[in-house]
C-alpha cells in the first residue's frame, strides 16, 4: 500500500513527476498498451511509403488480379480493378494520422486560447464566449461539415482539415474554461498578479502549465473524433477520391460492392485499423484519466494486505468479496489512515 | 429564470446561430453553386433557376437583411424550397417521408443503448473490478468501431453470408407502405440490424461513462453513511448512488445525442435504410444544395429538441435544477 500511495498523492502533471525515473513503469496498464497499439500505427505511417509494395493507386490490368483473395505477393489481396489493397492501407495510415494529428493541434490550441481567455476575462466576454461554446456544442458537427465541405469545390485535404479544426474545439474549450476558473483564484496565481506578472505572462507561465494533463487529453479525444469524423465523411465521399486515406479506401470498397461480392480483405483491414487507432487513443484517454483519478483505477493495481485487495487510495466500501465482509471492511476502511488520504486528495482537487 | 426557461431560452439561441449559419453557408463559400447545380440537372426550369438564386443567395434583388428576413419567413413555414435532383419535388416533402423512419429507429434504438449501457455501468461500478471489468477493453474496441464499419461487419456475417436478415431498405420491395400488420412486420424485422448496429457501438460509452460516475459516487459520505444505517445493498445502489450518478450521465446524454445521430445517419447509408441519411448521401453526390442544407437544419432542430427532452427529464429527477439558477 504504502509503495502505491505517493501516485494518489499528487496530481499526475507536476512537473517533479515527470523528472522521477519509473515513469513509464508506473503509467497505468491501459495507458501503456494504448501507447504501443498506437505507436505501432505510427510507425506503418512513417515508413508506410517506403515499405509499400506497390503503387496504391496501379490499376493491375490481369485479369486474375482482379478481387483476389491475399495471398504471398498480395499480402492483403487485391481491389476489383487489381489495385493492391496492403498498399493502400500503408499510404491510408498515413493520411489519416497526418491528418487527425493536424487537426487535434489546430482545434487544442483553439479551445486553449477561447477557454482560457473566456475564464480570464470573466464577465460579459465570458458569457459570450461559454455561449458560444455551448452553441457550437449542440450543433451536430457531422451535416454540418458535410454541408460546408459539400460547398467547396475543391475538397482537398486543406479544406477537410480546417473545417474540421473550427467545428471540435468546443468539447475542449469548455473543459479548459472550468478548469481554469478554478486556478484562476489559486494563491501562486495572486502572488504572480501581486508581483506584477503581465496577463499574458500569468496566462502562458502560469496557467497553461499547470493544465497540461487536461489539454493532453483534450488533444487525444479531439484527434479520436477528427479519425471518426474524417472517415465518416470520406465514407459519404465528402473529400478527395483521389488521394488514399483509410476513409477513401471504405469508400471505394462500398461503392465497388465489395461487401456483395463477398470481398472482406478489401473492407475488413482498413475498418479494423481505424477501430484499433480509435481504441489505443481510448485507452491513452482512460490511463490519463486514471492517472489523475486513483478511483478508477482498476483491480490490476491493487495490493494484497491482510486478506484483502485494496486499490490505491480505495475509498469503496464494498470491495473484493462483496457482502457482508466486505462491507464491514468498507466500513473499517474509513477510519483507516488511507480514507484520510481520499479526503484530503478530494479537497486538493477543488 | 427558472432552469427550464433559461434551457429554452439557450435552444433558441442554438437554432438562431444553426439558422444564419446556413443563411451564410451559400452566400459565402467560393464558386458559383447555382451554376453547378443547373449544369448537372438539365431537366430544371428556368423557373427553377430564379427559386435556385433566391435560395443559395446569387444574383438576388433585395438587400441582404431582406434577404435573411424572407429566408427566416420561408424556414418558419417549413418552406425549404423545391428539390433540384428529384425536381419538382419539394424539400419538405422529401423530409417528412424520411424523417420518421430516422426518428423511430434512430430514436428506440438509442434510448435502448442508454437504458441498457446505464443499467450495466451501476453493476460495473459497484462491483468495481469485478468480472464486468474485464470485459471493458472489448467494450472500448467497439466504442472505437465506427458505426457504418460495424454495419457493414454486420451485413457481411448476418445477411450476406448467413441470410438470418434483409441486407437493407426499410421493408420488402413488393409491400406497400401502410398502416397494416405485413408492412409494420416488415419495416420492424428490416430494422434490426440497424438497430442492433447502433445499440452495441453506443452501449460501451454509456456503460464507461456510469461506471466512472458511479465510482466516484459510491466513496461520497452519504453513500457510506446509508450503508452504516444498515440498508439493503439494493437500496443503497438504485436510491443512493446511482440516483446521483444518473445526472451526469443524463447531461451527457444530452451532450452526445448529435454525436449518435451522425453516426447513425453514415449507417442508415450501408443498409440503404431510406430515412435522412441516405437522402443526405444522395444530395451529396448529385450536389443538391438545397436539401443538404434543409437536412443541416432539420438534423440540428432535432437534436435540440432532444436536448430539451434530456432537460425536461433533469428538472424531473434533480430537484436543484428546480431551484438553482442554471449555468447555461
Amino acid at each position: 500500500m504504502t509503495a502505491v500511495l505517493p501516485i494518489s498523492a499528487e496530481p499526475a502533471a507536476l512537473p517533479t513527476e515527470e523528472a522521477r525515473p519509473g515513469r513509464w513503469r508506473r503509467l497505468p496498464t491501459k495507458a501503456k498498451v494504448g501507447a504501443v497499439l498506437l505507436g505501432l500505427f505510427v510507425l506503418a505511417g512513417i515508413i508506410g511509403p517506403f515499405v509499400m509494395p506497390y503503387d496504391p493507386s496501379f490499376q493491375n490490368p490481369a485479369p486474375d488480379l482482379s478481387l483476389h483473395a491475399p495471398y504471398a505477393t498480395h499480402l492483403l489481396g487485391t481491389t476489383q480493378s487489381g489495385q493492391d489493397v496492403l498498399s493502400q492501407m500503408l499510404e491510408g495510415i498515413r493520411l489519416t494520422l497526418i491528418l487527425a494529428f493536424l487537426v487535434g493541434v489546430i482545434a487544442t490550441v483553439l479551445s486553449v486560447i477561447v477557454g482560457v481567455t473566456s475564464a480570464f476575462l470573466g464577465g460579459v466576454w465570458d458569457e459570450v464566449l461559454s455561449l458560444l461554446t455551448n452553441v457550437f456544442l449542440v450543433i451536430p458537427a457531422l451535416p454540418l461539415l458535410i454541408v460546408l465541405l459539400g460547398y467547396l469545390q475543391d475538397k482537398g485535404q486543406a479544406a477537410t482539415i480546417l473545417v474540421l479544426s473550427f467545428l471540435s474545439w468546443p468539447w475542449g474549450a469548455r473543459v479548459i474554461r472550468a478548469q481554469t476558473l478554478a486556478i484562476r483564484n489559486r494563491d501562486f496565481i495572486s502572488a504572480a498578479r501581486e508581483t506584477g506578472e503581465r496577463t499574458w505572462r500569468i496566462i502562458t507561465w502560469e496557467i497553461v502549465p499547470n493544465e497540461v494533463s487536461l489539454i493532453a487529453a483534450s488533444f487525444v479525444n479531439t484527434v479520436l473524433y477528427a479519425i471518426g469524423a474524417s472517415v465518416a465523411l470520406a465514407f459519404i465521399g465528402v473529400t478527395d477520391l483521389n488521394s488514399w486515406s483509410l476513409g477513401t479506401i471504405l469508400y471505394w470498397a462500398e461503392s465497388q460492392q465489395a461487401l456483395q461480392l463477398g470481398a472482406w480483405w478489401w473492407f475488413v483491414p482498413p475498418g479494423l485499423a481505424v477501430a484499433f487507432i480509435g481504441m489505443s487513443l481510448v485507452l491513452l484517454n482512460t490511463g490519463i484519466d486514471e492517472l489523475g483519478n486513483p478511483r478508477l483505477r482498476d483491480a490490476a493495481s491493487a495490493s494484497r494486505i491482510a486478506g484483502h485487495w485494496l486499490r490505491p487510495a480505495d475509498p469503496t466500501p464494498v470491495f473484493g468479496e462483496a457482502g457482508q465482509r466486505g462491507r464491514l471492511g468498507g466500513f473499517l476502511h474509513s477510519f483507516s489512515r488511507s480514507s484520510l488520504l481520499d479526503e484530503t486528495d478530494r479537497s486538493q482537487a477543488r | 429564470m427558472p432552469f427550464i426557461l433559461r434551457r429554452l431560452l439557450f435552444y433558441v439561441v442554438a437554432a438562431w446561430v444553426a439558422l444564419t449559419i446556413n443563411f451564410f453557408i451559400p452566400r459565402a463559400m467560393p464558386g458559383n453553386a447555382v451554376q453547378s447545380v443547373m449544369s448537372k440537372f438539365t431537366n430544371l426550369q428556368p423557373a427553377a433557376y430564379k427559386a435556385l438564386q433566391a435560395l443559395l443567395g446569387v444574383g438576388h434583388a433585395g438587400s441582404i437583411w431582406s434577404q435573411y428576413v424572407s429566408y427566416l419567413n420561408d424556414i418558419f413555414h417549413f418552406n425549404f424550397g423545391t428539390d433540384v435532383s428529384q425536381y419538382p419535388a419539394s424539400v419538405s416533402s422529401l423530409l417528412a417521408q424520411t424523417l420518421p423512419w430516422t426518428i423511430v429507429l434512430v430514436g428506440t434504438a438509442t434510448v435502448i443503448a442508454f437504458l441498457i449501457g446505464t443499467g450495466l455501468g451501476i453493476v460495473a461500478g459497484w462491483r468495481h473490478g469485478g468480472s464486468l471489468d474485464r470485459v471493458l477493453p472489448g467494450l472500448m474496441f467497439l466504442q472505437a468501431i465506427p458505426y457504418f464499419f460495424f454495419a457493414l461487419i454486420l451485413v457481411d456475417l448476418l445477411a450476406v453470408k448467413t441470410h438470418v436478415f434483409p441486407t437493407g431498405q426499410g421493408y420488402d420491395n413488393g409491400l406497400i407502405p401502410g398502416w397494416h400488420a405485413d408492412f409494420i412486420g416488415s419495416a420492424i424485422f428490416h430494422s434490426l440490424l440497424p438497430a442492433l448496429t447502433i445499440i452495441l457501438t453506443s452501449i460501451a460509452g454509456w456503460m464507461l461513462q456510469m461506471r466512472n460516475v458511479m465510482i466516484t459516487t459510491i466513496g461520497e459520505d452519504y453513500v457510506i453513511a446509508a450503508q452504516a444505517k444498515g440498508l439493503s445493498s439494493r437500496r443503497v445502489v438504485f436510491s443512493y448512488a446511482a440516483r446521483n450518478a444518473l445526472l451526469p450521465q443524463l447531461q451527457g446524454f444530452g451532450l452526445a445525442v448529435g454525436f449518435v445521430i451522425s453516426g447513425a445517419l453514415v449507417m442508415e447509408i450501408v443498409f440503404s435504410y431510406p430515412g435522412i441519411g441516405l437522402l443526405l448521401l444522395n444530395a451529396v453526390t448529385s450536389n443538391d444544395y438545397p436539401l443538404m442544407q434543409a437536412i443541416f437544419l432539420v438534423i440540428t432542430f432535432a437534436v435540440l429538441i432532444a436536448n430539451l427532452i434530456v432537460d425536461m427529464i433533469i428538472v424531473f429527477a434533480d430537484p436543484r435544477a428546480r431551484t438553482r439558477e442554471a449555468t447555461a
